[in-house]
């Protein structure tokens, strides 16, 4: 294809194509999630979203973190919104709206942080890793031995987290 | 390592595409003569009482809560199974410490009730 090499621009790679791609889908729920006027098409949205926010963690090679994010937030988390939708009668009927009077001080408070966030992006010198990385397997395995050596101490007291998630998730549901 | 994930995307792709085709071809190529008996709603033969949209019970929330934590404790024993090899004896206590935490909150869900189906 000779006229391709003319062009002002250099042709995206399988990647960026992919990246691109994926962002989409990504940027494409979380508009559904804050505009779709029915709740339930909010919380389909959202696991679009984290879907693709999985996606963006494989293409960094951060395998571990996919999985993560679709075994804890596409698998429990939206699960459990889900459930708090269909348990609640009044959102169940069509009866809410997307927008309220917050709407505006929201989308300012929204815009402002997504100015802070795009300042840092832009202006934290983000350190580089030259070097090449280890197998994904050894790199969990890796993360595996941490958890009991280095970070002993935050890895037990997330299993006292846990324990208190749970005392307090009973201590709601019976009441 | 992304090559790996080629057949990732081809699934996706194939698992995208099966669907919309099905509902494309039928939308274009099926007959449409709709009748009153035709337009109920499909559940498996029977016919359907009350509404669909019913409010469920607030016991499936916390039976989801539940297993969200669970689901949190298994992400994190993953690494430590792959690392097993090298774990020394301190390493496998504090393991069996982190289970044996998660296994206090099973046991207080036991013990108030949680897991009854009332």
């Amino acid at each position: 294809m000779p006229g391709l090499d003319a062009l002002p621009f250099p042709l995206p790679t399988v990647q960026q194509v992919i990246f691109i791609l994926i962002a989409g889908m990504t940027v494409t729920g979380a508009l559904i999630t804050a505009l779709a006027p029915n709740l339930f098409h909010n919380a389909l949205g959202l696991v679009l979203a984290f879907f693709g926010v999985a996606g963006v963690y494989v293409l960094l090679e951060a395998e571990f973190l996919a999985v993560s994010q679709v075994l804890i937030y596409v698998g429990a988390i939206a699960t459990l919104i889900t459930f708090a939708i269909m348990l609640t009668r009044g959102m169940m009927f069509g009866r809410t709206s997307s927008t309220n009077r917050l709407m505006l001080s929201t989308a300012i408070i929204s815009a402002l942080f997504f100015l802070v966030l795009t300042g840092l992006l832009v202006n934290v010198a983000w350190p580089e890793i030259g070097a090449e990385l280890a197998g994904s397997e050894q790199m969990i395995a890796d993360l595996g031995e941490m958890f009991v050596t280095t970070y002993l101490v935050p890895f037990e007291l997330m299993a006292l987290l846990l324990l208190a998630a749970l005392a307090g998730a009973i201590l709601l549901a019976r009441d | 390592m992304l090559q790996n994930y080629t057949f990732v995307l081809i699934l996706s792709g194939l698992a995208l595409l099966v669907p919309v085709a099905a509902i494309v071809l039928g939308h274009f190529l099926g007959p449409r003569r709709p009748n009153p008996i035709k337009n109920q709603t499909y559940e498996s033969g029977v016919e359907t009482v009350g509404d669909t949209w019913v409010q469920f019970r607030a016991q499936y929330y916390l039976i989801g809560l539940i297993f969200l934590i669970f689901d949190v404790e298994v992400i994190f024993l993953f690494p430590i199974a792959l690392a097993y090899q090298r774990l020394s004896l301190f390493g496998v206590v504090a393991t069996i410490t982190f289970v044996v935490i998660l296994l206090l909150g099973l046991l207080l869900e036991w013990r108030k009730g949680a897991l009854e189906w009332e």
